[in-house]
C-alpha cells in the first residue's frame, strides 16, 4: 500500500521534473513542476472526438491500458513492505500486465487505420519485444541471486556483501533506467518533442486520441516512469526503516527524472535502424549481471 | 549566330533575340547543355503573343559569365518532340508549358501538373509487399501545404513522389497587372518569404537595368549587406531545425537563439525582422548609418563565439553525426542531371554559385567571392556547407562594414521601363540562384515576368535523396534541403 500511495504522489511531478531539466538544461526557464499535471487535468475536462473509421476497441483501449498498468504498479513493494498483490513469481504476471496495456495500445492504433499510425505501432510492438530479453533475463538473475521468485521476496532480501553485488545493482538500475526510456517511449529511442509523425513512435500512435482519453494515456505514461523509478529504488531500499526509506525513495526518482532530462538534452535520439542493436545491448548487460550472480553463488569458478 | 549572349542585368532589345523554328530551338539548347557541366538552364518559359506562343529559353554559362538566350514560336495544342526527352534540366520548365500554354509534347516523361491540383495518378506500388504513406497537405507543424507520396518497404523508402501547387496565388500575373512599383516590388518580397532580400533584389535590379537606372553604390551596398545578412539568419534557423529534427535539444535551442539578433538587427535596420520594405528599385529608405554598423560589428562579435562553439560541439557529438551522415545522399551526377542549384548542389560538389558565375551587385566587384565545396552531397554535407558559408559570410560582411558608402537622400524618381526590352537578373539568395526575366512590349509595359526560385529544380534533388533512407529520416532530409512551397508554387 506504501508503495501505490508514494507511485500515485510521484507520477504527479514526475514529468514536470523532467521538463523542468530539460529547459534549464537549453538556458530556459521553463513551466512550473506541476504544469504537465494541469495540462493532464485540462484534458480530463475535455469530451473526446471519435473518427468514424474506428471501433469500440479504441474507446476501450486507453482504459485498459492504464488499469494494466495499475494493477502491475499494486505488485511493487516498497522495501520490506509488500505490495498489494505478492506472490511468487508475480514479476512474471507484472511483465505480461504492462504488455496487455501495450499490446490494446497497439491495436487501438491499427483500429484508425492510418498510415503513420501502423507505423509507430509495428516499431512500438518491436522495440518492446527487444526490451523483453532484458527483464526477464534481470529478473531471473536476481531471483537466483536470492532465491526468491515474488518482487517483494526478491527486493527484501536483496544484500550486497561484496564488490561484485555492488556492481550487479549499479548495473540493475541502468538496465532498468534504459528500459524505463523504452518503454516510454523517449530518448534516445524515441522523440518526445518531434512534430513529425513519421519519426515518432508512441506519439503518432495516440494521434488520433483526445481528451479525456489522450489525458488518460499521458497520465499512464507518468504513472509508468514513478513505477519504474520505484523498482529502482527498492534495490537501494532494502530493509530500511520508512524514515529513512520515503525520502530515499523520492531522492531516487528526483535523480532518475533528473538523469532522463539530462539524457534528453545533451544527445540526439538514434536512427531508427539503430535501435533494435541498442535494445539488445541491454539484453547483454542483463546476462553480464546473469554471470556475475553465478559467481557470487560459486557455480563458476 | 543561333542565341544572343548577355551579362546578369543587362538589357537587350527584343529583336535582338534570335528567332529560331522549333526543331532547331531544341536542338541549340540541348546541344548547349550537352557534355557541359559548367551551363545549366536558368529559365525557359513562354508566353502568348496573339495566336502564337512565344519560347524564351535561358542557358547560363557559368565560365563565361554569360548567359545564352534564345527563342522560337510554336502554336497552342500543338504536339512538339520535348526537350526533357533529351536533358532532364528542362523537366519542370516543361510541365509547366504545358499546364500554362497548352502546348503538347509527344515524349515528355513525365506530364504531371505543375501546380492544379487535379487527379493525375501517383506512382503505383504494384506490390502487395509495399505500402503507400500520404503526407500533407497539411501538415502537423507550421510549414507549408504540399502532398508527399511514399511508397516504402517496411522503414524503407522506395519512391517518393511531391505534388505541390496548393500555395498558387498567381504572382506573374499580378506582377504584370500592377502598374505602382511600390506595389510590384510588395509583391516581389512575398514571393517566398523566407527569401525577402534575395527576390526583392532580384526585381529591383531587373527593375533599374530594365528602365536604363544606373545604380549608385550605396543601392548595391543595401542589397548585398541584406542577402548576406539574410543569409546567416536563415542558416542558422536552419541548422536550429536541423538539430531539432534529430531531437539535440541543446543544438536547436542554442542555433535557435542564435538566429534572433540577426532578424532584429534588421529590424533595427529597417523595421522588420525579415527585411521587407527594405529593397525598393532605385532607392533605399533607411539608410545604413556608422551607428548602425557599429551595433552589426557588435553583434557579430557575439554571435560568432557562440556559433563556433555550439558548431565544433555539434561536429563532434557521435549521436548527431550518425544521424546526418550518409542520410540523403545525392550523387553528384543525380544533382547535374536535374539541373539543381544553390547550397544543395555545393554539398554535393557541384559548383553553381551565382555571386561567382554571374556577379551582381557588390559581388565581383569588393566581394571575390569564392564558391564553397562539399563532395559527399548527404544531410551533413548540407549542414557544413550552412555552417561554412556562414563564417564565410560574417568575413565579407566585416569587409563590406569597413566601406559604408554615402547614402543619397530618397527620392521618387519616376523611372520608366524602356519599350521592346529584355532583361534577366540572376541573385544567389541563401537557398540558391533566383532568376527574375522581363520583356516589354512597345509601349514600355510588361509582356511577360517570369519568376524562377531555386526550390523548383530542388524539390526533385530531394525526390531523389530520400529513396533507400529510413522514412524515419525524410523530414531531415526535408529540413536539410528547406524549400520552398510558395517560391515554387508562385
Amino acid at each position: 500500500m506504501v508503495s501505490l500511495i508514494l507511485i500515485l504522489i510521484t507520477s504527479l511531478f514526475f514529468m514536470g521534473v523532467v521538463v523542468k531539466t530539460k529547459s534549464l538544461c537549453s538556458g530556459r526557464k521553463g513551466p512550473g513542476l506541476f504544469q504537465p499535471m494541469w495540462d493532464i487535468f485540462r484534458l480530463w475536462k475535455k469530451s473526446s472526438v471519435f473518427s468514424k473509421e474506428t471501433s469500440f476497441i479504441f474507446r476501450i483501449s486507453p482504459i485498459i491500458y492504464i488499469s494494466s498498468v495499475l494493477t502491475a504498479i499494486l505488485m511493487i513493494p516498497h522495501g520490506g513492505i509488500p505490495g498489494v498483490i505478492s506472490f511468487d513469481g508475480d514479476f512474471v504476471m507484472f511483465a505480461y500486465l504492462l504488455a496487455c496495456g501495450r499490446f490494446m495500445a497497439i491495436i487501438s492504433a491499427l483500429d484508425t487505420g492510418s498510415s503513420f499510425e501502423g507505423m509507430g505501432a509495428s516499431r512500438e510492438a518491436l522495440f518492446s519485444l527487444f526490451a523483453e530479453p532484458a527483464f526477464f533475463v534481470l529478473m531471473g538473475s536476481l531471483a537466483l541471486f536470492t532465491g526468491h521468485t515474488s518482487f517483494h521476496d526478491l527486493f527484501s532480501t536483496l544484500h550486497y556483501e561484496d564488490n561484485i553485488s555492488y556492481m550487479l545493482g549499479a548495473l540493475a538500475t541502468f538496465v532498468f533506467v534504459m528500459i524505463a526510456m523504452i518503454e516510454n517511449s523517449r530518448m534516445p529511442v524515441d522523440d518526445p518533442k518531434t512534430h513529425l509523425e513519421l519519426t515518432m513512435i508512441h506519439e503518432v500512435m495516440i494521434l488520433d486520441n483526445s481528451g479525456f482519453n489522450l489525458g488518460t494515456i499521458l497520465y499512464t505514461t507518468n504513472l509508468k516512469f514513478a513505477m519504474y523509478g520505484a523498482i529502482i529504488s527498492n534495490f537501494f531500499i532494502g530493509a530500511l526503516p520508512l524514515s529513512v526509506s520515503i525520502p530515499l525513495f523520492f531522492a531516487v526518482q528526483f535523480c532518475f527524472a533528473v538523469s532522463a532530462g539530462i539524457i534528453e538534452s545533451f544527445m540526439a535520439r538514434f536512427r531508427m535502424s539503430h535501435n533494435p542493436q541498442f535494445i539488445l545491448i541491454l539484453t547483454s548487460v542483463s546476462m553480464l549481471i546473469f554471470f556475475g550472480v553465478l559467481m557470487v553463488k560459486g557455480v563458476f569458478i | 549566330m543561333d542565341y544572343i549572349s548577355l551579362y546578369n542585368n543587362e538589357k537587350v532589345c527584343r529583336k535582338d533575340i534570335p528567332t529560331l523554328d522549333y526543331l532547331n530551338f531544341l536542338e541549340l539548347n540541348t546541344g548547349l547543355l550537352s557534355g557541359q557541366p559548367q551551363r545549366h538552364c536558368v529559365n525557359f518559359f513562354g508566353f502568348e503573343e496573339g495566336e502564337k506562343v512565344i519560347l524564351i529559353c535561358c542557358i547560363a554559362d557559368d565560365l563565361t559569365h554569360k548567359i545564352l538566350v534564345s527563342s522560337t514560336v510554336v502554336v497552342k495544342k500543338t504536339e512538339y518532340p520535348s526537350l526533357t526527352a533529351v536533358n532532364h534540366n528542362f523537366e519542370n520548365f516543361e510541365r509547366e508549358i504545358h499546364e500554362s500554354l497548352t502546348i503538347e509534347y509527344s515524349d515528355h516523361p513525365w506530364l504531371k501538373p505543375y501546380r492544379k491540383i487535379e487527379d493525375y495518378p501517383f506512382l503505383k506500388p504494384g506490390s502487395e509487399e509495399l505500402h503507400e504513406v500520404g503526407v500533407g497537405p497539411i501538415h502537423a507543424g507550421i510549414i507549408e501545404p504540399g502532398h508527399f507520396r511514399f511508397i516504402c518497404n517496411g522503414e524503407q523508402i522506395m519512391h517518393l513522389e511531391i505534388s505541390l501547387g496548393y500555395q498558387h496565388r498567381g504572382v506573374e500575373d499580378l506582377m504584370r497587372h500592377k502598374d505602382g512599383i511600390l506595389e510590384k516590388a510588395t509583391l516581389a518580397e512575398g514571393i517566398a518569404g523566407d527569401t525577402v532580400v534575395g527576390h526583392t533584389s532580384a526585381f529591383s535590379n531587373l527593375w533599374e537595368s530594365l528602365c536604363g537606372f544606373e545604380r549608385k553604390p550605396y543601392l548595391d551596398f543595401t542589397r548585398t549587406l541584406a542577402m548576406e545578412l539574410e543569409r546567416v539568419a536563415v542558416h542558422t534557423g536552419d541548422l536550429s531545425a536541423l538539430c531539432g529534427d534529430i531531437g539535440y535539444q541543446l543544438g536547436s535551442a542554442v542555433y535557435g537563439r542564435l538566429r534572433t539578433p540577426i532578424v532584429n538587427f534588421m529590424q533595427e535596420w529597417c523595421g522588420n525582422r525579415l527585411s521587407k520594405g527594405l529593397i525598393r528599385p532605385a532607392k533605399v529608405n533607411y539608410p545604413f548609418t556608422d551607428k548602425l554598423a557599429e551595433r552589426l560589428r557588435e553583434a557579430l562579435n557575439a554571435y560568432e563565439a557562440d556559433f563556433n562553439e555550439m558548431s565544433s560541439k555539434l561536429a563532434s557529438l557521435p549521436s548527431a553525426l550518425s544521424r546526418f551522415e550518409k542520410t540523403g545522399v545525392v550523387t553528384l551526377d543525380v544533382m547535374s542531371e536535374i539541373g539543381a542549384v544553390g547550397m544543395a548542389a555545393r554539398a554535393s560538389g557541384l559548383k553553381r554559385d551565382i555571386r561567382e558565375s554571374h556577379p551582381f551587385n557588390l559581388y565581383g566587384k569588393t566581394i571575390n567571392h569564392e564558391p564553397l565545396l562539399k563532395r559527399h552531397g548527404d544531410v551533413y554535407s548540407r549542414v557544413q556547407i550552412r555552417r561554412e558559408e556562414i563564417r564565410q559570410t560574417l568575413a565579407y560582411i566585416r569587409e563590406m562594414l569597413d566601406n559604408i558608402p554615402d547614402f543619397e537622400k530618397p527620392s521618387d524618381i519616376q523611372v520608366c521601363p524602356e519599350a521592346d526590352s529584355f532583361v534577366i537578373s540572376l541573385t544567389e539568395g541563401w537557398r540558391g540562384e533566383i532568376s527574375h526575366c522581363a520583356l516589354t512590349d512597345k509601349d514600355g509595359k510588361l509582356v511577360k515576368y517570369k519568376i524562377k526560385d531555386p526550390s523548383l529544380h530542388n524539390w526533385m534533388a530531394l525526390a531523389q535523396a530520400v529513396r533507400n533512407n529510413e522514412i524515419s529520416d525524410f523530414p531531415v532530409c526535408n529540413k536539410s534541403f528547406n524549400l520552398s512551397y510558395c517560391g515554387h508554387d508562385l
